[in-house]
């Protein structure tokens, strides 16, 4: 299982998104997956041999390195990317239960056309109904996925930024060591964008929320407008 | 997922691109991806573990090497590369949703029984001309990547003072002792592939402006022509019955080639 066969996965649930949710994929694959993969893997590679403590007692230097970098950005991050996509595959597991659903009525009412039964496999489902709700509670728990790691983030790593130096005093490191973070500038710069990038998919999602409202809001009002048109009338007539 | 994956993504824009687009996409994958992947990468790999500094005191080389090279080369290339190849996106999106458009179209003015699905399969297939919105949206990204790939050649001149690596760099960060000497490796090479790069890099920029040109200069003689055959047809005071004639034939010829490309022709004059 790697980024590829993720990918592979996930792909596959284009096919029933919005166009803001497509938008969002390609978003998600190519600025944060590609970036991390090609760019960020090479930044954070050295972050443990590079860290280098002003003193010769073994120990120190791994000592202060767990206790200030009790988890890498890059983990965090592969975390993040995996729990954001995995919604996702709740509506995947609810389009696939809908099929089957079809296919077995499909079949009870005395049909076995296998050209029906393709057509019903392959055929692109509305988002209405049940399918409304799973999608929209997949893209709240992206929301929350999201902005609890962006969270965590800040509270691991303050203001987002990589510092030069840090000042250890744990256990064997002898009084106060100054410890030294490999590429900090570079980090910085790499964490801003990966923190930025994620901005804009949350704000992609919540569009995405706010479409989908609408969408059924409007479908509501059009079916309510004519329901009540159509029972005025009728009712016109009874009196008559 | 990596360079592959994007060059799979990419591969199928290629088919509603001009010829300078295919070029462009050509170059960008064999001169800049290929060469990074390849070659740059490894000139770069040892560069942090080899910036050696003349002092013994812990945390100098980290906080030297550090205010030297704030972001790598490398990254600023992957960076640049994948900025670079999203524009064509745009145009594939487009591409994609005015397909899925013209095939609800077809489909709701013969009915999904009596279209047969290899014109379905025609329709998903065809090339899409550059013209109308579809112009505006490929003018657009060419203007993105122009912009782009501008911005990061700047980028790249302004952090590191030009394009050239020197082979030692004097300095006096703390906790560096007063002024020390770090030495860079391989300067030379690192030079050759950063001026390699930035050549191509020149090229690419070449070639979208002169695409950019084309498209212009196309859209242009399209305007005229037209202009120029709608003047013609008023200009005529007799064969009335020959001009209406003129007039259904363009019709049904417009009807017949873009019968789904109805928008194609609302935009460009």
């Amino acid at each position: 299982m790697n980024w590829a066969s993720f990918y592979a996965v996930i792909s596959g649930v284009n096919r029933h998104s919005t166009g803001i949710g497509r938008i969002w994929l390609s978003v998600l694959f190519i600025f944060r997956i590609l970036v991390l993969v090609v760019a960020a893997e090479s930044v954070w590679g050295d972050e443990k041999s590079g860290f280098t403590c002003n003193t010769q007692q073994p120990g120190c230097n791994s000592v202060c390195y767990d206790h200030f970098f009790p988890i890498s950005h890059i983990r965090l991050w592969a975390l993040q990317l995996i729990l954001v996509s995995t919604p996702a595959l709740l509506v995947a597991m609810h389009v696939a239960h809908r099929r089957h659903v079809d296919k077995r009525l499909y079949r009870m009412s005395g049909r076995t056309n296998p050209k029906d039964l393709e057509q019903i496999k392959t055929q692109k489902m509305k988002i209405t109904g049940a399918l409304w709700w799973t999608y929209v509670i997949s893209l709240l728990f992206r929301i929350v996925f999201e902005v609890t790691f962006m969270y965590v983030f800040y509270m691991i790593y303050p203001g987002y930024k990589m510092i030069r130096l840090v000042k250890c005093d744990s256990y064997p490191c002898p009084n106060t060591v100054d410890c030294f973070v490999s590429r900090p500038t570079e980090k910085t710069v790499f964490t801003v964008f990966m923190l930025a990038v994620s901005g804009v998919c949350i704000l992609l999602n919540v569009a995405e929320v706010l479409f989908l409202v609408g969408k059924a809001c409007s479908k509501q009002l059009h079916g309510a407008g004519d329901w009540t048109v159509g029972a005025w009338i009728q009712q016109k007539l009874r009196s008559y | 997922m990596s360079w592959g994956a994007l060059y799979a993504q990419l591969g199928g824009v290629n088919k509603h691109s001009t010829s300078l687009g295919k070029i462009w996409l050509s170059v960008l994958f064999i001169f800049r991806v290929t060469i990074l992947v390849l070659a740059a990468e490894s000139v770069w790999g040892d560069e942090q573990s080899d910036f050696t500094c003349n002092t013994q005191q812990p945390g100098c080389k980290n906080v030297c090497y550090d205010h030297f090279f704030p972001v790598s080369h490398i990254r600023l290339w992957c960076l640049q590369l994948i900025f670079v190849s999203t524009p064509a996106l745009l145009v594939a999106m487009h591409v994609a949703y005015r397909k899925r458009g013209d095939k609800r179209s077809m489909l709701a003015s013969r009915g999904a029984e009596r279209t047969p699905p290899a014109e379905l399969e025609t329709l998903k297939r065809r090339r899409l001309p550059i013209a109308g919105p579809l112009w505006w949206t490929y003018t657009c990204s060419l203007f993105f990547r122009l912009l782009f790939e501008g911005g990061f050649m700047y980028a790249l001149y302004f952090v590191y003072d030009g394009f050239r690596m020197p082979r030692l760099v004097k300095c006096e960060q703390w906790p560096c002792p007063n002024k020390v000497d770090c030495f860079i490796s391989r300067p030379t090479e690192k030079t050759v592939f950063t001026i390699f790069m930035v050549a191509s890099s020149a090229a690419c920029m070449v070639l979208n402006v002169a695409e950019l040109c084309y498209l212009i200069a196309k859209a242009l003689t399209r305007c005229l022509a037209r202009s120029g055959d709608g003047r013609r047809r008023y200009g005529h005071a007799d064969g009335v019955m020959a001009d209406d004639a003129l007039l259904q034939n363009k019709k049904n010829e417009m009807l017949l080639s873009s019968s789904t490309d109805s928008s194609s022709n609302k935009t460009m004059c």
